[in-house]
Parts: structure tokens; C-alpha cells; sequence
């Protein structure tokens, strides 16, 4: 995989921070977008915007058909058997809370148990925690490692008949950590328990197949690769979202509706209440055809690659700085969260922005894990297809300079 | 800010005081018995203040203070337990008022503020503001300002 050509596809990256070469390292966060997705939102609205189903008209047809096409592009992407079971959401944080509102309130009662683990980004952990004090349920967390790897030596203890939720994310956003998902799932599962899997890491930086994963719930997010933001995505499994009620009720998803009563329509539709996103659902159907141009397995090579680069470059810089995460490049993305001794994760990302380099510095969401890892923040560099290794040495240019001007 | 354009310079922020106070924090600890007591967090980023100070007769007669965070955050509340001790309570909300202008961007009280002025600079930086405050958010709370 060519970074350098792929960075040309990206408009943004011409521009200049502070006179400085843009060095985008907050990908973790949300991604950049290539100059195909942008366009494809900004031409339908120039030429196709219309209200998509039940428009009798060219428009709306057109409309629906791109919007649809783009739901069924993201079934390929992921290894689901059909289209019907991709919901359009707004982000992973409403995918998760969509299933802890119905799912979740239809089938946990009190004494019940919930499982996460303490790497889980906040939106795996809240709608779980209101749900536990909403019904009198427990929320139970998996530990780590101090290599920041999951520590399964109790899983057999901590999922018990009465774990009716087994949540979990596939890629750390703070550590990098890919998670042994299959395992847990398989083991949830001998306990009858509804397996769900947070990809708002894993889908854009991991080759992805729900089937294989034989995970219930599949949550992830459009803008964390490379499509718009306000797109997020539900995959659950047939006999699951059969089963569920509807979680927001309005236009679109009813079938037919009297003064006392209504019936809905089949999923994906009963959930999807109200006119949708589908300028940007249609958007995100360009981002997904980028990424399968590329190939997931490439995308993955080459985070393996410019992640062990700059790990490599970094501990050459200088023994104050922790790096937190996996050593082993098989289990970790291209995440690295550190903590410097002299300098405050704040103190250098001012310094590093200064320098065109964009990082991430606090909690990143995830304040169980913070506490476990025993530091008040962390500084956050992770990397897409559109980093190079020329953007790995201003970085650490820059964190040089950082340390030298506070040290 | 025209983020395009500008070339920041480090010590417009990071005025050599600030890191002085940053690198030696003066009156950093906890003071035993004290009167008031209060822990306050910046939830955007973690940052932790604790002051701990004695009031008589309506003044500051000590203080001091512990926490966590970023070279602004630790070196505001070093230069806040410098200057607000010794001095009545009227005088505290005076100068956090004065304090909380200069960092909206306002044209300071320069005799008012003294080595505050050092923080000016992060005016500039909206992100940071709430950094600089925090201990002043501690200190107006824990006064029942």
C-alpha cells in the first residue's frame, strides 16, 4: 500500500498548520476524508436529493436506490448474510444505547449481570450502567494486564448464567489492544448471554467478518473511516432484531397505523424512525468502496508497519516516556497512548500543534481505564492508510522539542 | 486564530514564570486542620486541584495546595496560593474577577494582577482558559463566593 498516493486522495492534507506541513495523528478519533467522499455527498445533493420510500417520482426513486445500495455495501463490508440486518444509526455510542433501550430493558432484570471489560470506551460502559440501575442489574468488568491486554484467567467466574450481556470492544481506543473477541464470544455464548462486539475501532482498521465472529451485535461508526459524520451502524443478528421492539417510534417505521394502535414494519426499517441520514448513509457507501479498493488486509499491513516504526522511533527518544499497550504488533492497532515524566499530555499537544502535528491528549473517554493505568491522561498518536512514515518523524520532531523545551 | 498563518512562539504562552512555578511550585502540600478543604476536577481532561488554607479575621493567613495536571493548571494555582495570601476575602473575589477578564481577553489590571499576568497569554487559547481557572474555581467555591 502506496500512503503516499493515498494522502493525495485526501484534500485536507494540503493544508497548513501554523505554516507547517499537516502531521494528522487523532484518526482514533474521527478520520480524514477523501476527496471521493466528499464529493459524492456534495453531488447528491446536487443532483439526486430527494426523501427516500414512498416517492413515486425519478428523484426519490434514485434517492432510495443509493441509499439502499449503500446499506447493502455495508453488509458486504462486514460479512453480513443480508442488508435487512444493517441499521443506519448516528454513531456507535446510538447503536450500543438502541440495543441497551430495547434489548437490553426487555430482557435484563434484577440479579442479572453485565460484562464489559475496563479498556471499554465510555459509550460501552454508560448505557450499560443505567440499564444495571434502571432494572437492579450488576456491571462486571474484565481486567487487564499491565501489558494492556485482557486478563481472561478468571472469564470462567466472570461469566456466569446470570451474564445476560457480554459487551466488549474488538480494538482498544486508548491502548491499541485488538481483543481475542472469538474467545470471549464463544464463552459468553456457552452461557447463553447476547454477545456484542464495539467496532468503532476494529471496522476501520480490521479485516471484519460478523459471521466468523459469530457476535450477536456488531456497533461501529462512518466518520472513523473515512465516510461522514452522523453515520453509525447496528448489525445484529436476524433472530435478534426480530425480536426486539422498536426503539424510536415516528414516520418510516410503522406499517400501519390506527388512533389506538400501530404495527412496524421489519428490521432494518422499524428502527429507523423518522427521515434518515441519507445523504451521509450514501456518502459513507463511497468511503466503503475506497477501503475495499485498498483491502482491509492491506489497510491492517500497513498499520502493523507504521506503527512498529514509531514505537521504535519513540523509545529511542527517551526513557521518561511510558508507552502503554501491547509490545506485540499481532495484537495492537495503530494507537499509541504515552505518558511523558516532565511534560503533561496537554503541554504536548500545545507544542506539538505547533508543529503542524495534530494528537489527542486526556482521558480519550475511557476514565476506568485511565484509573487502572494509574495516570491522569494520556498523549494519543494513531495513524490511518494516510500516514507515512515522514509524518512518524515530525512527530517525533516534534515530541523532542517538547521534551527538551520543558525538561 | 488564524491557525493557517501564525507562527506561535512558545514563550507566549509559556512564559518563563509560569514554568518556574510549574518546575518549583511554592506552598505545595496540605495544611493540617485546615478551614476550608476542597478537591475540584477539569472533567474535559482530569486535571485535579486540592486547596487546604486557614481563614482569620476574614483573611487568608495560609495556604497551600496539591494536584494534578498540565504546566498551566499546577502553575496557576502555585501563583493563586502566592497572592491570595494575606489578603481578605473581598480582595480574593476583586482579584478573580480581574483574573477571569484578563483570560476572556480583556485588557488587565496590571498593578491588581501582577505575576498573574504571566497567564495572560492563555487567553489566547480558549481550550487552556479552563485550565488556568481551575484553581480559582476552587478557591471562589471553597470561599462561598
Amino acid at each position: 500500500m502506496d500512503s503516499k498516493s493515498i494522502r493525495q486522495d485526501f484534500p485536507i492534507m494540503s493544508r497548513l498548520i501554523h505554516n507547517k506541513p499537516l502531521t494528522y495523528l487523532d484518526s482514533t478519533a474521527t478520520s480524514q476524508k477523501p476527496a471521493i467522499v466528499i464529493d459524492t455527498l456534495a453531488d447528491f445533493y446536487r443532483t439526486t436529493n430527494a426523501n427516500v420510500h414512498r416517492g413515486i417520482y425519478t428523484l426519490s426513486e434514485e434517492s432510495t436506490y443509493a441509499y439502499e445500495s449503500s446499506r447493502a455495501k455495508v453488509a458486504k463490508f462486514i460479512g453480513s448474510p443480508s442488508a435487512d440486518q444493517i441499521i443506519f444509526t448516528r454513531n456507535t455510542t446510538e447503536s450500543l444505547n438502541l440495543v441497551a433501550y430495547t434489548w437490553g430493558r426487555q430482557n435484563v432484570s434484577e440479579g442479572d449481570e453485565i460484562l464489559i471489560t475496563i479498556m471499554e470506551h465510555h459509550s460501552n460502559i454508560i448505557p450499560w450502567m443505567m440499564l444495571c440501575d434502571e432494572v437492579g442489574a450488576t456491571l462486571k468488568y474484565i481486567p487487564i494486564t499491565d501489558q494492556g491486554e485482557l486478563d481472561l484467567s478468571n472469564i470462567d467466574s466472570l461469566i456466569t448464567p446470570r451474564t445476560k450481556i457480554v459487551s466488549l470492544t474488538q480494538m482498544s481506543n486508548v491502548l491499541g489492544t485488538i481483543n481475542p473477541v472469538e474467545k470471549i464470544i464463544s464463552k459468553a455464548k456457552e452461557k447463553g448471554a447476547l454477545t456484542i462486539i464495539d467496532g468503532a475501532q476494529g471496522a476501520p482498521h480490521l479485516p471484519v467478518n460478523v459471521e466468523e465472529l459469530d457476535v450477536d451485535i456488531y456497533a461501529f461508526s462512518a466518520h472513523k473511516m473515512l465516510g461522514p459524520t452522523g453515520i453509525g451502524i447496528l448489525y445484529g443478528k436476524s433472530d435478534i432484531l426480530n425480536t426486539i421492539n422498536p426503539f424510536l417510534g415516528g414516520g418510516e417505521m410503522i406499517s400501519e397505523v390506527y388512533e389506538d394502535r400501530f404495527t412496524w414494519k421489519e428490521s432494518p426499517w422499524k428502527f429507523e424512525a423518522g427521515t434518515p441520514n441519507f445523504a451521509d448513509a450514501i456518502a459513507f457507501g463511497a468511503a466503503i468502496d475506497y477501503l475495499t479498493d485498498i483491502g482491509m488486509d492491506e489497510v491492517r499491513l500497513h498499520e502493523i508497519e507504521i506503527t512498529g516504526y514509531a514505537l521504535e522511533e519513540i523509545r529511542k527518544i527517551d526513557k521518561g516516556i511510558k508507552i502503554f499497550g501491547p509490545d506485540d504488533l499481532s495484537i495492537r492497532g495503530g494507537v499509541i497512548s504515552f505518558y511523558h515524566d516532565k511534560v503533561h499530555p496537554h503541554d504536548i499537544a500545545q507544542v506539538m500543534d505547533w508543529e503542524g502535528v495534530q494528537i489527542r491528549a486526556g482521558h480519550h473517554c475511557a476514565q476506568p481505564l485511565m484509573r487502572r493505568l494509574g495516570v491522569p491522561a494520556t498523549a494519543r498518536a494513531s495513524f490511518y492508510i494516510y500516514n507515512t512514515e515522514e509524518d512518524v518523524d515530525r512527530f517525533v520532531q516534534a515530541l523532542k522539542k517538547g521534551g527538551t523545551l520543558f525538561g | 486564530m488564524d491557525n493557517q498563518g501564525d507562527e506561535p512562539q512558545f514563550d507566549e504562552l509559556y512564559r518563563d514564570l509560569i514554568l518556574d512555578h510549574y518546575r518549583s511550585p511554592r506552598n505545595r502540600g496540605v495544611i493540617a486542620e485546615p478551614d476550608v478543604d476542597l478537591i475540584q476536577h477539569n472533567p474535559v481532561c482530569g486535571d485535579e486541584i486540592r486547596l487546604t488554607a486557614k481563614i482569620v479575621d476574614g483573611r487568608v493567613s495560609s495556604i497551600e495546595f496539591t494536584g494534578q495536571g498540565c504546566s498551566i493548571s499546577q502553575a496557576s494555582a502555585s501563583m493563586l496560593t502566592d497572592m491570595v495570601t494575606g489578603r481578605d476575602i473581598e480582595g480574593i473575589a476583586e482579584l478573580a474577577d480581574s483574573f477571569r477578564n484578563m483570560l476572556r481577553g480583556n485588557e488587565p489590571n496590571e498593578r491588581l494582577m501582577e505575576d498573574l499576568m504571566a497567564l495572560k497569554g492563555v487567553s489566547k487559547y480558549p481550550v487552556r482558559v479552563k485550565c488556568a481557572v481551575l484553581a480559582w474555581d476552587t478557591l471562589q467555591k471553597a470561599l462561598e463566593l
